[in-house]
């Protein structure tokens, strides 16, 4: 076979027609010059914006997709004094939608609604209030796995955020000591929101991507840890706390009371070991009722009737002029002041100062208090905290209030020394008997204290020592109080039966508050607990007798499980005696 | 063995004596090795960037293979074809082509807002598709058939058959196809040896009636022109895929971020991401060095066919083979040139890439019809 001469490998000319006016190749050469020039174009564009402007162009792409994102710290732990958990913070998932996206799928509305739990048309309005926002939520707070089926869902513009829920194991147990947080994880009320600064924790970030609808599609980095927020151990007992709950809810029950609260102090560091309030709520049940959420111990002021007959006698005792067996004649149970006149339930003829304050007589103490200047009743009323708030700062907590001695009027000076004229807080109160523990005063908080806090001394210890005395005299034979005795224990204390002023000031008929502040162990003071019984309404509204067993059922089993030794073990022996011998009876 | 050279020409060879394929895929097949080569590359990586692009989605490259398989049946049923048979029925074709378009223009199906597409019960179809083909056939037969250089009469022929089919396609509208339509007759009357002179004129014709054309353009195509001036203008309307698509290319750097890295691509925000805009997900993904590769694989492929068109027998298959040649050019650079903003926004698929079953069936006719050019050679055929 004859091989012809080769041609060359591509003839450019022969891509034109040959007959064109001017020559082919010249035609063919500017054809392909255009292509080239074009694929360098082209090129040259590619590097322009991929070496160039690569910088730029990565860091708009990025602002479109990178976000920083806020991760949640997880809230503190509130916890008792011995560490058991009061409130923690569980992890909940929240939904949220970009509702210009979402509305983009409303065909996928039923399988959500059904999700959520609510009706199509909620949802529909729900998605249609906010369609000029690009940011909603859909519901707040499920569980993990409601929130991971409507993520599986897929729609449009629906993500979810992590947050945390808080739990209260003991529900109304500590309902309004603790308070509770908002759905944004703050502190509200109570002690979630006096120490919220410390309990809540500092929010970390980290750079996500987000694609076109907002959805995170990758975790790039870690912008900045959160921290959680601190726990807080408080000053209270649980044990002791579930005890003052279930006593005063006794109380109030069987006395078909309104309301009760109770205090239990530390005396000798100023420590609120239980504070309870009756009716409760659940805090972990959503839809609380509003009223209910008042810690009455602190933010409700109330004349504690008898229970300052203890401090005016501390008054009579300073000025010098009273001792304990210091007569007073209280006959004939009556006693006029300006055009008022002054009476005692029981007459009680001619005592001495410790039995005015062991039958409670008003005669006999607004007789001492008209003795003395008004000047130095106030010093010791204010002395002990009347008036004044007692440095828990807890929120909402009043003052109270005691009027400058310049202002009081006589009937002032009398009706004050009985508890009328003044107005203390149920916490106030029970602070005011722990100064006679020690005869020192100390800011209540609600912190645990490790250490005994030394305390302001205001009054001397030995008239101190001589109030205990009659305190204990008030749960003895012949008192107002002995309902309110622990056995194996000496203990002291005074009751309180004040009536109650109705809206306009005038006092109403038959509602009173039942009173009852005690101490134990009479020997070395540790406790002191207060509870009010408010407006019983069946039955008896004595202080002594409603509000009395209240303290002996919480000292009964408390006293055992703080490990206070007995200092009265003759009263046990009594007791076993007594039970022997009750058969024969 | 059966395959035997007669002059030693390896298997994978440039040419053979007077240019002839002796490959038994062109013997037997009428097919040309390299450009098949070519095409297949190209048709792989497409599929790559698809499953990219579709969020890897397996059912979209699927249905893309199905319509590879499509274009490739149809480029072997083209090749087998002799182009004289192709010359002969050209007139019939164009005349086809335009009625067809007609019926489209008063009964057509409306897609996304374009009166496109004709229903014939068992196939739904583009009928301006039929012209991307018709056209530069037409512009070939009617200068091969007459001595050329053409008179001027008969280019102002050869321009209303231009001008007719293309003004019934930008009517739809549908301006991508009136482009790829009216550049592969302009590239045959190019080929055909049209004077400077006169081309000169025309240009000079177009450029003063830019203006007018501007007054008959709809709304969303000025859009477009003056969104390719300033995209930054309008950035969440009308310049909103221009700025996201420039943006995925340039975070694409040198390297590129690697397959399925692309966050832009990935994260919904370059729009038509698996058709027309799928190059910005793949430069975003291999970079610069990876749009060269393309470039590369493209201009091979045009390089190939340019060559076949010079080794072509006769006037009508010459200018007809380049004319393919050139408009195919023409699809790579118009949609390369948009996606990465150097050329106004123009609805044409990147050839071979983008999803699509249409335009990729009548593209693989076309190369089909340049296979059949290069192989269907007389022995002693004009040059």
């Amino acid at each position: 076979m004859l091989h012809p001469p080769l041609r060359p490998f591509f003839s450019l000319q022969r891509l034109v027609e040959p007959t064109p006016p001017d020559k082919p190749l010249a035609r063919a050469t500017i054809l392909l010059g255009i292509l080239a020039a074009a694929a360098l174009a082209l090129l040259l564009r590619g590097l322009w914006l991929q070496v160039l402007d690569k910088d730029f162009l990565q860091s708009r792409g990025d602002a479109r997709s990178v976000r920083t994102v806020a991760i949640p710290a997880h809230r503190g732990m509130i916890t008792d004094r011995f560490g058991e958990p009061l409130a923690v913070s569980a992890p909940v998932d929240s939904v949220w939608a970009n509702p210009q996206e979402l509305m983009k799928a409303e065909a996928r509305f039923p399988e959500l609604a059904n999700l959520l739990g609510m009706p199509l048309a909620t949802l529909k309005k729900l998605v249609m209030d906010h369609k000029e926002k690009e940011f909603m939520y859909l519901i707040r707070r499920i569980q993990p796995e409601l929130a991971e089926a409507i993520k599986n869902l897929e729609l449009p513009g629906v993500s979810l955020q992590r947050d945390y829920r808080r739990f209260y194991p003991d529900g109304e147990v500590t309902g309004q000591l603790l308070g509770f947080t908002d759905v944004d994880d703050v502190g509200q009320e109570g002690l979630e929101r006096s120490f919220d600064k410390q309990l809540r924790g500092v929010p970390g970030a980290h750079r996500v991507i987000k694609d076109l609808f907002g959805r995170t599609v990758d975790i790039i980095e870690r912008v900045s840890e959160p921290h959680p927020g601190s726990t807080i151990r408080l000053s209270i007992d649980r044990r002791l706390q579930y005890l003052a709950y279930r006593a005063v809810q006794d109380q109030v029950e069987k006395y078909k009371a309104k309301a009760g609260t109770a205090v239990v102090l530390d005396t000798q560091t100023g420590e609120v070991l239980a504070m309870v309030n009756v009716p409760s709520f659940n805090p972990n049940a959503p839809g609380r009722d509003p009223a209910l959420g008042r810690n009455r111990a602190v933010t409700d002021t109330f004349e504690p009737g008898s229970t300052m007959k203890v401090f005016t006698v501390t008054a009579a005792f300073e000025s010098g002029r009273y001792k304990p067996d210091t007569p007073i004649d209280t006959r004939p149970g009556t006693y006029r002041v300006g055009n008022k006149t002054i009476t005692d339930v029981h007459p009680c003829g001619l005592i001495d100062v410790a039995r005015v304050v062991q039958k409670s007589s008003n005669v006999g103490a607004s007789k001492i208090a008209l003795s003395l200047p008004a000047e130095k009743l106030w010093s010791v009323f204010s002395r002990v905290g009347f008036g004044s708030l007692t440095g828990g700062g807890f929120p909402g907590e009043v003052p109270g209030r005691l009027l400058p001695y310049s202002k009081w009027k006589q009937i002032d000076q009398a009706v004050i020394s009985y508890g009328y004229s003044i107005s203390v807080s149920l916490l106030q109160l029970v602070r005011a008997y722990a100064t006679l523990g020690d005869g020192s005063v100390r800011p209540v908080t609600f912190l645990a204290q490790d250490h005994p806090i030394p305390g302001t001394p205001i009054i001397d210890k030995h008239i101190a020592s001589q109030l205990r005395d009659i305190m204990e005299l008030v749960v003895g034979p012949g008192g107002t109080a002995p309902q309110a005795r622990v056995s194996g224990y000496r203990v002291g204390g005074k009751t309180g039966t004040a009536r109650k002023a109705g809206s306009h000031g005038v006092y109403l008929e038959h509602t009173y508050l039942s009173l009852f502040v005690g101490m134990v162990p009479m020997t070395n003071p540790r406790l002191v607990m207060g509870i009010m019984i408010d407006s019983p309404s069946q039955g008896a509204y004595y202080g002594g007798v409603v509000a009395g067993p209240a303290f002996s059922a919480v000292m009964g089993e408390g006293l055992r499980l703080l490990d206070i030794a007995p200092d009265d073990l003759a009263s046990l022996g009594q007791q076993v005696v007594s039970l022997h011998e009750a058969p024969e009876n | 063995m059966a395959r035997q050279f007669s002059n030693n020409t390896p298997w994978f060879h440039w040419q053979g004596e007077r240019g002839e394929n002796h490959h038994f895929l062109a013997r037997l097949l009428h097919l040309d090795g390299q450009l098949l080569l070519g095409l297949c590359l190209l048709a792989g990586v497409g599929l790559v960037v698809l499953y990219s692009a579709g969020g890897q989605d397996m059912d979209l490259v699927l249905r893309q293979l199905v319509h590879l398989i499509l274009g490739f049946s149809a480029m072997g049923l083209f090749a087998q074809i002799p182009p004289q048979r192709f010359e002969r029925i050209t007139p019939w074709v164009y005349v086809l082509g335009v009625l067809l378009l007609c019926v489209v223009l008063f009964k057509g199906d409306i897609g996304k807002g374009a009166r496109r597409w004709l229903d014939l019960g068992v196939v739904r179809f583009q009928p301006s598709e039929i012209m991307k083909v018709a056209m530069p056939m037409t512009i070939a037969w009617l200068l091969a058939s007459n001595p050329l250089p053409p008179r001027p009469w008969r280019l102002l022929l050869a321009a209303v058959m231009i001008l007719l089919p293309v003004a019934l396609i930008a009517k739809q509208p549908d301006l991508g196809t009136a482009l790829l339509v009216s550049s592969s007759g302009i590239f045959a009357l190019f080929l055909g040896g049209i004077s400077w002179w006169l081309i000169g004129t025309l240009t000079t014709i177009l450029m003063v009636f830019a203006p007018v054309a501007w007054h008959f353009l709809h709304d969303y195509q000025r859009a477009r022109v003056m969104m390719f001036l300033n995209p930054e203008s309008d950035p969440l309307g009308a310049g909103y895929h221009i700025i996201q698509s420039k943006i995925a290319i340039g975070s694409g750097g040198v390297y590129g971020k690697g397959l399925f890295n692309g966050t832009q691509a990935h994260l919904d925000f370059i729009p038509e991401r698996s058709t027309d805009f799928i190059f910005a997900v793949f430069a975003e993904e291999f970079g610069l060095i990876g749009e060269c590769f393309l470039m590369t694989l493209y201009l091979s492929i045009i390089a190939r066919g340019l060559y076949l068109a010079a080794q072509a027998q006769g006037t009508f298959a010459r200018l007809l083979a380049g004319s393919i040649t050139l408009t195919f050019f023409v699809y790579v650079f118009v949609n390369l040139g948009m996606v990465s903003g150097l050329l106004p926004v123009v609805g044409v698929p990147l050839p071979l890439i983008s999803y699509g079953g249409t335009s990729l069936v009548t593209l693989m006719a076309a190369f089909g019809i340049l296979m059949s050019i290069s192989t269907h050679r007389t022995q002693n055929g004009s040059g």
